[in-house]
């Protein structure tokens, strides 16, 4: 009986295997898996975060004695740009997209992402753009403006150089990367869930990726925009930040630190969910206050985007905004508290069991608790006009980052490090390379406190001698160099324990997460079959979990169908819905990436037709791949044996397409709304603003556009519900019907633009409509491509009747774009005419 | 041993050099009012969250090092209201309400407000690629970083930019504020006494970002107005 049973389950491991398996050789390239893409972000992110560290060290080497010319003032400012860009961008968030991508479907229960190829499409943009940005460092013309790439100093103006746009193309194409996770990590949380996984049930660590999946969703969109903008500025001449046109170089400080900030709790909020995982861990006992801490890690989310301007208050901003923005950045204090507490609780009614990642815990604590009461200090203002800009805030940053970041990354490194390997690292490498670091780190930025209360201000390649800097600053060298030399242990150590690592037992530290009822390392499917969960520690709950997962008696144990799939449920409670159809290997995401890699080249190389060609491939790429869903043949064709008792997710009408469409129009609308805010921003608050004598926009005309529009939408909602009605009658023609209209209206819209009289590279306020009328113009279009492409899958009937998902799931796109045709009506041309100004 | 003898020489060394706070550009040694508010918050701060950061890592250690309670004690929830609460709610509100108590005033001090009696010297300082440019209207007199003015008096700064951002801080006498563009800000100054003070430009402005510095030279009010009028004289 049981050897029949084990026979059956190993048949199933294979036959799972070979389904989930990447494809051999180079067509590994092709992957689409969480685990394979999640270790290759944090592989990519690591040798990214040893780049950054180098330039930290050569930094360091200047600024060790006064007065040295080692490195001139011009390699100095790339240094320190590039040091912050790629630390941020490029190591940071994405380590921790690759860790949230590699576990989060291992801990909800489920077998991967929900948008696999989006995985590897997000990781593509990433690594290209990264390489791009790497590019300009090894040829010697990085962006030197800083990190934060203040205007006009980053403008064409003053820095005519390719470096500026190096920057602005290389982080917009790595931030297509993080909103494609962002969007991808929210859907999969909120909707894959396994049975019974209610979100008051779900792993602490979840919640803390949801809020950051959602803050990325929100945070990002603010640069994106101001990216754009300012790259248009440096290629064209359309002034937005340009005092002379009417624009503002502070609209661009507003729109950086709008996401400046929530990135800086999007770093750290993971990472503090790693604290909150581990320390019930090796406490022995859940973790005290579960409620407290998920509503304190919304709380911050939230208060993350209150805060901005407190990186602005030497601006000359309005002292009662100072004062806001001085108590909302001391409040978020009060989350980050509760949450400390917590964890001193759990520990408190907990039996400790000491190890090195609790070692990287308790570095972390100190560090962290050190630089958030130095961002208190920072908070209140007149103490901030003396220190800001200083190596004050240079020492508190590091604080906050490596404190708030690395130490529980390291932390996270050496507990789930025998969840990659399989193996344990050594304890003693491991120790050398924690006491190294910590003092190293502490040598150099805690008297960097003192550096800068003694005047010394940041982003100087050099200082004079005797000003009272010199000591402080050879201290801080050596101790980089001594972090350096932890770093370095901790590689050794990684790289031996691969070699030379014991045998990880199963469950090694006694974890109540699921992530540990993989096999060790896991293979590609995680999960044999997947459990109905009652319990929020179900491996402390039920220790033969498992087991009797991995002999496949639980949920989606089947593999006659060949279908990579995993379980879909219900947003709240987890109540099963539908099982989700996973798309397998697939080239159409390295190919995407590389199409907008020729995009962002050629528009570094200004060669615009190129760049347009480019534009053309990727929208060809996109829409094939969109092609290759629901029944087609690469997807899960319509069969005999359909399962009867849940449905495949693409014969619904809830499925995840239609939640990622929502949160992807979140993300657009986020982006909608910065430029609202650059509009109003730049009506209030520019020095030279002003307004053309006579409107630029024919009414009329726009009227006309947006009432058909309005008919549009209104029919395509009709096709959807009749649709879903079961009544596909003539489906076909109306689609094409409203396809046609749809042209009508872009045409009409076209028209207005063709017909306004806008002078863009004169006037701030004509550039901004101008964006705004090819932003419409953009939303419209692609509407109406969706809407053929629908009409044709009507034909090949891959939509219809019985599937009328994907009608569904373009809907809300429709009334969105139907949303900000009549928003930018009432914002961009009625209210200036009521206030008067035209 | 080999320990102690290495970090004696160094630890000399770090005091020797940082000689007590006492730098050209040390907030830490405040000439003006607006520095010594800021000075003063920054020690106040300094002890009351070192208190805090011991306290913390105290009760961090102490709670990984105690014996658990016997399963099922029933004051265990109440220790962890008393923590989430105390700690999580209490203590950064109280910190937070002290902060504020000392800082509202001391930056409202700081403020370009009128002054009691008299009215504020206007200077105008322009902030160029990498120099500072220093006006003092109705006169005629135009300087290149330099700023001269009376101590005891309050002086009001207007500064704008030429090109990109730039930061005028003078450390020992008061905060920082940006010179930008289009705009023009306005930072107050006052000096207790007559010498001779150190700025710099404290805002990323490029290449010669390191090399931006001025000095400010304040004399007696009598002084001052013989200087000036001196100076309207040499043009």
């Amino acid at each position: 009986m049981t050897d029949r049973n084990n026979a059956a389950a190993g048949e199933l491991q294979q036959g799972l295997g070979r389904v989930w398996a990447n494809l051999p050789g180079l067509g590994a390239l092709a992957a689409v898996n969480h685990t394979t893409l999640g270790l290759r972000f944090m592989v990519t992110g690591a040798v990214f975060f040893l780049i950054g560290g180098l330039l930290a060290m050569l930094m360091r080497t200047q600024l060790a004695l006064p007065e040295q010319e080692i490195i001139g003032a011009q390699l100095y400012n790339q240094f320190f740009t590039m040091h912050g860009t790629v630390m941020m961008f490029l190591f940071a968030i994405p380590i921790l997209e690759g860790l949230a991508i590699y576990l989060i479907p291992k801990m909800i229960g489920a077998r991967d992402l929900v948008f696999p190829r989006l995985t590897a499409f997000a990781y593509y943009c990433y690594l290209f753009g990264g390489l791009i940005i790497l590019l300009s460092l090894v040829m010697g013309i990085a962006p030197d403006s800083g990190w934060f790439m203040y205007t006009p100093l980053s403008s064409a103006e003053f820095a005519p150089g390719p470096g500026s746009d190096f920057w602005l193309l290389g982080i917009t194409f790595v931030e297509i990367s993080a909103m494609a996770t962002g969007v991808e990590l929210t859907v999969s949380i909120l909707r894959t869930r396994t049975a019974g996984m209610s979100l008051r049930s779900m792993p602490i660590f979840c919640w803390y990726i949801l809020v950051m999946a959602l803050m990325i969703v929100f945070g990002f969109p603010p640069l994106i925009l101001a990216s754009i903008l300012l790259e248009i500025e440096r290629a064209a001449g359309l002034p937005f930040f340009a005092v002379a046109g009417g624009g503002d170089p502070i609209l661009w400080q507003h729109l950086f630190w709008l996401f400046g900030h929530p990135d800086v709790y999007i770093i750290f909020l993971p990472a503090a969910g790693v604290v909150s995982t581990l320390i019930p861990v090796f406490a022995g006992r859940p973790l005290v206050g579960y409620r407290w801490v998920v509503l304190s890690v919304i709380t911050t989310g939230f208060i993350s985007f209150g805060l901005w301007v407190h990186h602005m208050f030497t601006v000359g901003i309005p002292h009662l905004a100072q004062a806001f923005f001085s108590v909302a950045s001391m409040l978020v204090a009060v989350p980050t508290a509760i949450q400390v507490f917590a964890w001193i609780a759990t520990l408190w009614s907990g039996r400790v069991a000491w190890s090195l990642p609790l070692l990287w815990i308790m570095g972390f604590l100190v560090v962290f608790v050190c630089g958030g009461l130095t961002g208190v200090m920072l908070a209140l203002v007149p103490f901030n006009w003396q220190v800001h800009d200083t190596h004050f805030v240079v020492a508190h940053m590091h604080y906050v980052m490596v404190g708030g970041m690395l130490f529980p990354v390291l932390a996270a490194l050496y507990y789930w490090l025998p969840h990659l390997s399989g193996r344990m690292a050594s304890q003693r490498l491991g120790y050398w390379g924690f006491w190294l670091f910590f003092i190293g780190f502490n040598m150099t930025f805690l008297l960097m406190h003192l550096t800068g209360l003694e005047g010394m201000p940041r982003r100087v390649y050099t200082y004079e001698a005797g000003l009272g800097w010199d000591g402080l600053n050879l201290l801080s060298s050596v101790g980089g160099f001594v972090m350096g030399g932890g770093v370095a242990m901790i590689i050794i150590d990684v790289a031996l324990h691969y070699r030379f690592g014991r045998q990880a037992p199963a469950n090694p530290w006694n974890a109540d997460t699921l992530e540990w009822a993989t096999s060790l390392p896991p293979a590609p499917y995680n999960f044999v079959s997947l459990p109905t969960l009652s319990s929020r520690h179900p491996l402390w709950d039920q220790p033969d979990l498992p087991e009797s997962m991995a002999a496949g008696q639980h949920g989606l144990a089947t593999m006659a169908h060949g279908r990579r799939e995993t379980l879909g449920t219900d947003a709240l409670h987890g109540k099963p819905r539908e099982i989700i159809h996973l798309p397998t290997n697939s080239w159409l995401p390295l190919l995407g990436a590389l199409a907008l890699a020729v995009v962002c080249i050629s528009l570094l190389l200004r060669a615009y037709p190129a760049a347009l060609f480019g534009v053309a491939l990727a929208a060809a790429l996109f829409l094939r791949w969109s092609w290759e869903n629901g029944v087609h043949l690469k997807a899960a064709p319509l069969a005999d044996d359909e399962p009867d008792d849940l449905p495949l997710h693409s014969r619904s009408c809830d499925g995840p397409g239609l939640w990622g469409m929502v949160v992807s129009l979140l993300a657009n609308g986020a982006l909608y709304l910065s430029l609202l805010f650059a509009w109003f921003y730049l009506w209030t608050a520019s020095p030279g603003w002003r307004v053309p004598d006579e409107r630029a926009v024919a009414l009329l005309p726009f009227l006309a556009a947006g009432a058909l529009l309005s008919i549009v939408m209104a029919l395509y909602h009709r096709a959807a519900i009749r649709a879903v009605q079961g009544d596909a009658e003539g489906l076909g023609t109306r689609l094409w019907q409203i396809s046609a209209l749809g042209v009508v209206h872009w045409g009409l819209l076209a028209w207005v633009l063709y017909d306004a009289a806008l002078a863009p590279t004169e006037l701030a306020h004509d550039a901004v409509l101008l964006v705004m009328l090819l932003y419409l113009l953009i939303h419209s279009a692609l509407a109406v491509v969706l809407t053929v492409l629908q009409a044709l899958r009507v034909g090949y009937g891959y939509v219809g009747a019985r599937l009328p998902y994907e009608l569904l799931v373009l809907r809300p796109f429709w009334i969105y774009t139907l949303g900000v045709f009549w928003l930018s009506f009432a914002a961009f041309l009625l209210l200036p005419m009521a206030w008067g100004g035209q | 041993m080999t320990g102690g003898r290495i970090t004696a020489p160094l630890a000399v060394f770090i005091l020797g050099s940082s000689a007590g706070c006492g730098g050209p550009y040390s907030t830490l040694d405040p000439a003006g009012p607006a520095a010594s508010a800021a000075a003063f918050l920054w020690w106040g701060m300094f002890g009351l969250f070192t208190l805090v950061l011991v306290f913390v890592v105290g009760l961090w250690l102490y709670a990984m090092r105690r014996d658990p309670d016997p399963a099922g004690g029933q004051d265990v929830g109440r220790v962890h209201r008393r923590l989430l609460v105390g700690g999580g709610l209490v203590l950064p509100m109280a910190s937070i309400l002290v902060l504020l108590a000392f800082g509202i005033p001391a930056g409202h001090m700081m403020l370009p407000l009128p002054p009691a009696e008299g009215e504020a010297l206007r200077i105008d300082v322009r902030a160029h690629q990498w120099y500072w440019e220093t006006h003092y209207p109705g006169t005629g007199v135009r300087l290149v970083d330099e700023v001269h003015m009376p101590a005891g008096v309050p002086v009001n700064v207007h500064l704008t930019s030429e090109d990109v951002i730039h930061s005028f801080w003078v450390p020992r006498l008061a905060g920082k504020l940006d010179a930008i563009p289009g705009h023009e800000n306005v930072l107050r100054l006052r000096a207790y006494s007559p010498g001779i003070y150190r700025g710099q430009c404290a805002e990323f402005c490029g290449v010669g970002h390191a090399h931006m510095q001025f000095t400010v030279h304040v004399y007696t009010p009598e002084d001052f107005e013989a200087w000036l009028e001196a100076a309207q004289h040499d043009d």
